[in-house]
């Protein structure tokens, strides 16, 4: 053979192989090596995960209960959004959690969990979370791991920065997306300038948890996008950011990210108390609801409220402060000694980090850039204490691990970048799966962050699990940060979209779980306390059925007298006293959920039937050997016939 | 008897007090539902469940079998026994205080008739739980029988169901070692004197 022919061959070969090693050499392994990493995720059967994690279920309107290191899902609380499974949204006892002055509102976009707070740390008792839409906070019992309150907040344009906790849960802070005018009103969209606030509010929540709005500031009309009370030394103050300070009302992709600096409004919350006992305040004829959930009643009441207090800045000097920020700020998080204010400018190619003794010498020195509304901007210079270089594209939110490090995601680079507090410099970085957004450490807001962990809550899923079609899982992914490096340990699918979450030792949380509700203190009217009580009342064309339940039979099982068009109501008193002893009710044509009864519990549902005939009810939770004996018949008769009601079980 | 032994037969009588405040009896029913656990405590006055609910929960499940409901305040013994116990203290301290031997062994004498006597009574209140069944229970199956031991554990069906004396039993068989000891006592000084 040729000699050059041969030259040319080898040349051509190696020219092809270092494509292919390039080619698969540079691409980085996405999956796990063999490691010790399933020996610290594997929670042996029978045994407890050491945290629990509180996932925001976002457009699905839930939140999702998880353990971690292991990932497992157990629970999903119905918050926002109707729940079939748990006649959430379909009982008579829920629907009004459910009313705010738009009416009945049977969906929301759930984005921010919260842990309520003492002294700054995470203590078990509450957890809240926001509606993005119609804008409301709700609050959850961690002892039930139900939705016990949920608040509409008036004069706002939707609500996504909130609900955060000031350090001993006195408030919970909201901000308002959108701006709109105020009090709302029918004007030309492109007046925003000259008609559009915005509103900062803030929710009162007292001992027993119960929230009202205390008072709302009256802002600018920016889009206000997340926020963080202070701690330790900065208690006292809320950050909230801001974006769109261009005042775009079209096209804000392009027309909201001309502006250099956008801004961290500063507020003195504890000046606004002042201002409100002067009497400073306006009040405005806004309408809101207050829904709550009796548990003694096992019933939820909703109030319409109307009246709220509005702080003016012009009229209150010191009450807020603007804090000039990088392009578009997304989070803002305060570091658990409180000096330190992270801010992620979405388009940032730095994050800045405020100070915040710094803030208080500004404001005393007034090193005032300009002022906006009466709202003071403060220099730049005289408030950053630093800038972490190069952390990565599209940087959202810091979580804090309590040894001196911030961690912060990174969007569009699809990482977390682990920087040090004070040096600013970058330490470390992962990638994430893809495109993350929110990230949690247990306790990683608070002043004592439990750390061990970091859970990265990703956008897209992609090719990280087998593919179910066009809608893939919603995932999150565990990494160890205990080491100097971050390590990847797991990945785990989500409920809805994780956006925030919020993570808690358990021991704190299990102790204190409800087994059963104990049936001598169940006040509900249509509640019955033995089985002796079962009845059938007629009342005009509304039937009142006085159920109960225990293994393994209805009471009564047999009723004879509805009539077609009757309004049938099932009380479902679950007399059992066991642990984890539910029973379900569900009638054949109900055009509502089937109710799913606690152990001690009284639940209604109501049914309408059509049609005249014989309709089977059972219950739809295996609870006993003899669940499938645990059914019943309804006789509907027609519209004029003259059967009697007459019921019982057994006879 | 000397002094020293008056003392500890006043001290035994004083014991029996403390078996109003324990159970004297317990049944454990284990099962693998029930993790948590779930039994019963029998006292001088009353039987109870574990935990609250316990019984009633009980009484739940044994109705599958056709068991009778167990309702406390309709055993009559829960009545009788505190009387019982009250008497053999105040014999106790009669024996103790005039320091009559003879009492003292007849207050041994009478201890173990009564215990004879409340073990049958409660072996016949078990027979008749586990043996006298509704014939119309869910779940029958023939030649079977639900008695709890009365000392011991024994399967039935699902549940494990061990039967022991509790810490009011204990106290009770204490008070009868210290009136024995009382009566040794005694007669080793009259040895020693005599």
């Amino acid at each position: 053979m040729n000699r050059r022919y041969l030259r040319a061959l080898m040349i051509g070969v190696s020219v092809v192989a270092a494509f292919v090693i390039m080619h698969y050499g540079c691409q980085e392994s996405k999956n796990l090596s063999a490691g010790d990493e399933a020996e610290r995720v594997y929670v042996a059967p029978g045994t407890y995960d050491d945290f629990y994690l509180f996932t925001s279920g976002g457009f699905s309107g839930h939140i999702g209960v998880y353990g971690l290191p292991s990932g497992r899902l157990f629970r999903v609380i119905p918050v926002f959004s109707q729940d079939p499974e748990k006649s959430w949204g379909y009982s008579e006892e829920s629907k009004p959690m459910f009313m705010t002055s738009y009416g009945f509102i049977p969906w929301d976009d759930a984005h921010h969990p919260k842990l309520s707070q003492t002294e700054g740390i995470a203590d078990g008792r509450w957890i809240f979370i926001n509606a993005n839409n119609t804008p409301r906070v709700a609050r959850i019992d961690l002892t039930t791991f139900k939705t016990a309150e949920v608040i509409e907040i008036p004069n706002s344009g939707g609500n996504h920065g909130s609900p955060f906790l000031t350090e001993n849960t006195e408030y919970v802070v909201a901000s308002t997306r959108f701006s709109v005018p105020i009090p709302n009103k029918d004007v030309a969209i492109n007046s925003y300038k000259e008609n559009f606030k915005g509103t900062i509010s803030f929710i009162k929540v007292d001992k027993e948890g119960a929230m009202d709005i205390a008072f709302q500031i009256l802002v600018p009309g920016f889009n206000y996008d997340l926020a963080h009370a202070g701690k330790g030394p900065s208690h006292g103050w809320a950050f909230f950011t801001s974006y769109n300070t261009e005042q775009a009302n079209t096209l804000l992709e392009v027309n909201a990210s001309q502006n250099d600096k956008d801004f961290i409004a500063a507020i003195n919350w504890k000046k606004a108390e002042e201002y409100i006992a002067q009497g400073k305040a306006k009040t405005f004829n806004s309408i809101y609801y207050r829904n709550y959930f009796d548990e003694k009643k096992h019933m939820g009441f909703s109030e319409q409220k109307t009246g709220v207090k509005i702080l003016i800045p012009e009229e209150c000097p010191g009450l807020i402060y603007y804090l000039p920020t990088p392009k578009s700020p997304h989070g803002v998080d305060v570091d658990p000694t409180g000096e330190y204010i992270a801010a992620s400018g979405k388009l940032a190619a730095v994050i800045p980090v405020h100070s915040f003794s710094k803030m208080l010498k500004a404001i005393e020195n007034e090193d005032f850039e300009t002022t906006i509304d009466g709202i003071p901007v403060l220099k730049y210079e005289s408030v950053i204490a630093g800038e972490v270089q190069n952390p990565g594209l599209g940087p959202l939110h810091t979580e804090f691990d309590g040894n001196g490090y911030g961690y912060t995601s990174a969007f569009i680079s699809s990482e977390i970048v682990k920087w040090k507090i004070g040096t600013w410099e970058v330490v470390d970085r992962i990638p994430a799966y893809y495109s993350i957004g929110h990230l949690c450490i247990p306790g990683g807001d608070t002043r004592k962050p439990w750390g061990k962990y970091v859970i990265a809550l990703n956008k897209i899923t992609k090719d990280r699990y087998l593919p179910t079609g066009p809608e893939l899982t919603q995932s999150a992914q565990l990494i160890d940060i205990s080491g100097d490096k971050m390590k990847l340990l797991l990945d785990f699918p989500t409920i809805g979209e994780p956006h925030y979450a919020q993570a808690i030792p358990a021991d704190i949380l299990m102790k204190n779980s409800v087994k059963i509700y104990p049936i001598e203190e169940n006040e509900h009217p249509y509640g019955i306390k033995a089985e002796k009580d079962a009845r059938v009342v007629r009342e005009g064309n509304v039937v009142q059925v006085y159920m109960s339940t225990i293994r393994t039979h209805f009471a009564p099982d047999n009723i004879e007298g509805i009539k077609v068009g009757d309004v049938v109501y099932f009380h479902v008193t679950n007399l059992e006293q066991d642990w984890d002893i539910p029973h379900g009710f569900a009638i054949k044509g109900l055009q509502n959920s089937e109710l799913l009864v606690m152990p001690g519990a009284t639940e209604s549902i109501v049914w309408t039937p059509q049609k005249e005939g014989i309709y089977p009810f059972y219950c739809t939770d295996f609870c006993s050997a003899l669940h499938q004996e645990m059914s019943g018949y309804v006789r509907v008769s027609s519209r004029g016939s003259n059967v009697a009601i007459t019921y019982g079980t057994g006879k | 008897m000397n002094t020293q032994s008056k003392i500890i037969v006043i001290i035994a009588s004083l014991i029996l007090v403390l078996s109003f405040f324990f159970p004297i009896w317990y049944i454990d029913l284990e099962a693998p539902q029930y993790p948590e656990g779930i039994g019963l405590e029998i006292w001088l006055n009353k039987i109870t469940g574990q935990k609250p609910h316990d019984l009633e929960n009980i009484n739940g499940l044994n109705h599958y079998i056709g068991m009778k409901e167990i309702v406390p305040e309709a055993i009559p013994e829960l009545k009788i026994m505190p009387f019982i116990i009250i008497f053999l203290i105040v014999f106790g301290l009669i024996s103790g205080i005039s320091g009559k031997r003879s009492l003292v062994y007849i207050w041994i004498v009478l201890f173990f008739v009564i215990a004879a006597v409340g073990l049958y009574d409660f072996y016949m209140w078990e027979y008749d739980y586990g043996h006298n069944l509704n014939p119309l229970a869910a779940i029958k199956i023939p030649g079977m029988a639900y008695q709890p031991p009365l000392i011991g554990s024994k399967m039935l069906l699902n549940f494990n169901a061990i039967s022991m004396p509790h810490i009011g039993m204990w106290f009770m068989v204490l008070a009868v070692v210290l009136a024995v000891v009382a009566l040794i006592i005694d007669k080793n000084s009259r040895k020693e004197n005599g």
